[in-house]
């Protein structure tokens, strides 16, 4: 190997560092508030709080299942089950994605500014 | 080149059977996507022996028939995207000679990953997807640093074959 093998390798190594503690940092917000946020071909399915446990049919293809703090895709039609076996998310920034199916589960933060008002 | 076509056959037989070996392997890194990539090592090496075309014809034909035999239309789509990106960056800095076999392979490791990461940007339109870049980046590194010093074993022993 040169040594410039080894900076590629640096290199490379740093920017993921860098933006793992990009991701840490920027999700800091308040467990509590997290809402679980289902997304299906781009478009937004619904929004579910991460602290009520519940189960979600997606459409015919997919179920969430939210309890305890955390989701799961309990079930989905998909051949490569990916999603299936992705472990659960609890953190804000955190996804399960089912690629076949299109459906993106992602956790986000309840420190978010919402839309609770609009001026006309 | 004496017996190309011969010698094409048997890469793509070594290409096909690698891709079979890593189902065997139930190595699962924890994110969506990212494999050991052993196939690539026959890539790389083809790519050092016989030139970028050959390695380009022999990484579509693994792609496309490994892709009917084991999987599904959709991974090949990811397969190739990766893929073509991967050997694209390989051809390149192979070509600018600024890094040995290994750094090549690095480069070649993590440019799979991004390419299969955009397609899937692509396929779900969520930016969502990106949270994975970090992981997949270093899975990359990983992958690519045991592909490349493999392969550059390999081509320092094969080196009196001709062909």
């Amino acid at each position: 190997m040169k040594k410039s093998d080894w900076f590629l390798a640096g290199g490379i190594l740093i920017i993921a560092v860098a933006l793992l503690g990009y991701q840490f940092l920027a999700n800091g917000g308040d467990p509590s508030e997290s809402v679980v946020v289902v997304t299906v071909d781009g478009e937004e399915y619904g929004s579910y709080p991460l602290t009520e446990d519940c189960s979600v049919d997606i459409g015919e293809t997919n179920r969430l299942v939210i309890s305890g703090g955390t989701a799961v895709m309990e079930w989905a039609d998909c051949p490569d089950q990916i999603c299936v076996h992705h472990s659960s998310v609890s953190r804000n920034g955190e996804s399960i994605i089912c690629l076949p199916n299109e459906v993106v589960v992602s956790i986000q933060g309840g420190a978010e500014p919402e839309l609770d008002g609009m001026v006309q | 080149m004496k017996n190309r076509a011969a010698y094409f056959g048997v890469f793509t037989a070594l290409a096909l059977i690698l891709s079979y070996v890593e189902l065997l392997i139930p190595i699962n890194f924890g994110i969506p996507g990212a494999k050991l990539g052993l196939a690539n090592l026959v890539i790389v090496v083809v790519l050092y022996r016989n030139g970028w075309k050959e390695a380009f014809l022999l990484s579509v034909v693994r792609i496309v028939l490994a892709g009917f035999m084991f999987t599904n239309l959709f991974s090949i789509l990811y397969s190739l995207a990766g893929g073509i990106l991967s050997l694209g960056v390989m051809s390149l800095l192979k070509w600018k000679n600024i890094f040995s076999v290994t750094g090549v392979s690095i480069a070649g490791g993590v440019s799979h990953n991004v390419g299969q990461l955009l397609v899937a940007m692509a396929v779900v339109e969520t930016y969502q997807v990106g949270w994975y870049l970090p992981a997949l980046l270093i899975a990359g590194v990983l992958t690519g640093l045991l592909i490349g010093i493999l392969s550059a074993g390999i081509l320092k022993r094969i080196r009196f074959i001709d062909g």
